[in-house]
This record gives structure tokens, sequence and C-alpha cells, in this order.
């Protein structure tokens, strides 16, 4: 009994203390003029649906629910976010070559064709990011028409 | 007061744990990397010097030849060879050395190294079918690749019209022979030869 007490002391000081490491938070509160949504005519439709269901992992501004400044899950946040910038940043769309363009809106298409993204880890939580049927259509033709543009 | 001292000095030992274990993550990459490299200087020095060239400046033919491994473990179905030889693909596209083209070229076989990395990479951590997808990109990468560089290879780019939904893909072969990677056993000899480079 003792010894489970000193445990449940030692993993809430952990918590408290965890809480005082420095965090890096993915936030940004300019849009560079390299922005998928600056160099594309992106409908309004179209740009909420991205701006809410896939800027918070690809772009250089995350929209952070409050639980998500409590670590550790701000460190989990982190972690995922990187690896989400890495494979695609609408930030930096201007920056891709065309071939890199069409490479990533080839991925963009089928990831969201097959329903791999959103990830069903983030949409559990954002309800509000889980895309329809119509809005999967709306974002797959608007998206096959940028590729078509580019070839 | 002693519950107090008790508890005082478990804050201690845990904020110690976290720190130590935290400060360990830290050191642990700062050596390790100048490490690695004072021991790649000195055993490559003298003896591996004429290997390491014919590495550094991977010649088209480098890339031909491991893309064409790549292909064969995709025609063998066999997904973790081909996650291997993705891996090998992406570090020999990465060594690559254009500075003898002229700007232009340059510029657009980096482009093409770009992307190629990035597909080569997914292979080396998906599942067969995506494997597949990122090979049809990979294939296309490579042909505009051979189309500025050239080769002394006897190429032969072959399509199958039926891969993903009758979209079709296309590929590179040594042999004129169709051995059609993206369908693998289930469709060994679909295609047709489309083009013989050289």
């Amino acid at each position: 009994m003792k010894f489970l007490k000193i445990i449940a002391w030692l993993a809430l000081v952990a918590l408290i203390v965890i809480q005082f490491f420095p965090i890096i938070l993915n936030e940004s509160d300019y849009v560079p003029q390299s922005d998928f949504m600056v160099e594309n005519q992106v409908p309004a439709t179209i740009k909420n649906r991205l701006q809410v269901s896939c800027y918070d992992c690809h772009s250089n501004n995350t929209d952070y629910p409050w639980y998500s400044k409590i670590q550790p899950a701000t460190w989990f946040l982190e972690d995922h976010i990187q690896e989400g910038k890495d494979e695609l940043n609408f930030n930096e769309w201007a920056t891709y070559s065309d071939r890199r363009k069409n490479s990533k809106l080839r991925s963009i298409i089928s990831q969201i064709e097959e329903d791999k993204m959103p990830l069903d880890s983030y949409t559990l939580i954002h309800k509000d990011a889980i895309l329809s049927d119509e809005d999967k259509r709306m974002i797959i033709d608007y998206m096959k028409a940028l590729k078509d543009s580019l070839e | 007061m002693k519950k107090v001292k008790r508890t005082l000095g478990m804050m201690a030992l845990a904020a110690t744990t976290v720190l130590t274990v935290s400060c360990k993550d830290v050191n642990k990459n700062e050596p390790a990397a100048p490490m690695s490299n004072e021991m790649h200087q000195e055993s490559m020095d003298d003896k591996d010097d004429m290997a390491m060239n014919d590495n550094q400046d991977a010649k088209a033919e480098a890339i031909l030849n491991d893309y064409f491994n790549l292909k064969d473990a995709l025609v063998g179905d066999d997904n973790d060879k081909a996650k291997q030889l993705g891996a090998t693909l992406a570090s020999t596209l990465g060594s690559f050395d254009a500075s003898s083209y002229s700007d232009s070229e340059q510029q657009e076989l980096k482009d093409i190294m770009e992307d190629a990395i990035e597909h080569a990479e997914h292979i080396s951590e998906s599942d067969m079918a995506h494997q597949r997808e990122h090979f049809k990109i990979l294939s296309k990468d490579v042909t505009d690749m051979v189309a500025i560089t050239g080769t002394e290879m006897k190429i032969y780019e072959q399509f199958c019209p039926m891969y993903n939904n009758n979209e079709g893909g296309a590929w590179l072969s040594m042999n004129e022979e169709i051995r059609n990677p993206y369908f693998g056993d289930k469709m060994l000899k679909c295609g047709k030869v489309q083009r013989e480079i050289n």
C-alpha cells in the first residue's frame, strides 16, 4: 500500500514537473506568399474544408485545442505535426517544383480517396474535420483539375 | 514534519529522474554525430578512396541498377526486399552528382532527384499496394532522368494498361520479356514494350 502511494506521488510530481518544460508550438500568425491558397484560386468552400481538416498538421499554424497545451499531449502532437509537415506543408506549396506538386497532388487524392486522411485519431476528437462524401468529391475534383493543369 | 520532508525528497527524486532522462536524449544525439564522422574519415581515407569515388558521384547507371533491383522485388511480390531496395535506391539518388550538366539540366535533375528520393523513401516503409503506387511515379522520374543523362544500357520502356483501374502504369526494364512489377504473380505477363532506349 505504501509502495503504491509512493508511485502515485511520483507520477503526480512527474506530471507537474513536465508542465514546466519548454514547449514549441506550431503557431504562426501570418500566411506566407508561398501558401497553397495564395498561389491557387481555391473556391471558398474547399478553402474552408482544407483549413479545418488539413491545416492543423500540414501548415505552420495549428489551431490547438485547450488540452493540447497540457503535457504530455503537447509532445505527442508535436511529433505528429512535424511528420505531417515533412510530408506536405501547404504553406510552402509554391516552393515545390512542378514535379513535386504533381506527386503531392497525387498523394492528396489517393489519401482522401482511400480514407487514410484525415487520420482517424485526429477526427476522433475533431469531429468537424471529418470529410463528408460530398466534401471528398469536391476536394478530389479540385485537386485533379489542378494536377491536370500542371501536366 | 517527517511527512513533508519525505514528500519533498520524492519530488526532488522525480525531478532529477525526469531531468536526467531528458538530458540523456540530448547527449545521445550530440557526441554520436561527430564520432561517426571521425570513424568514417579514418577508415575510408586511403584504401577505400577509389570505391568511395564510384559511390559518390552515383552515375545514372548506379541509379538504374538499384531501380531494376527494386522492380524485380516488386515483380516477385517481395514486400520486405522492396523496402530494403527502396532505401538503397533513396541513398543512391541522394548522392547523384549533377555537376557535369548544364544549368537548366541541373535544375531539372535536382527536381527529379528530390521527387524520386521521396518516392523511394515511401517505398522503404510501405505495404505492397502503396509501394507500387509510388513505383509508378518513381518510374516516370527515372525515365525523365535517363532522357537527360542518357545511358549505355539497352532499356525497354514497358506499359501495362490495366494497372490502377485501367489508368495504366509504365516501367523500365533491361529485358524485353514482360515481367509486370505492378501485378506481380497475379498478372505477370500483362504489358507490352512501348519504346526502346538505345
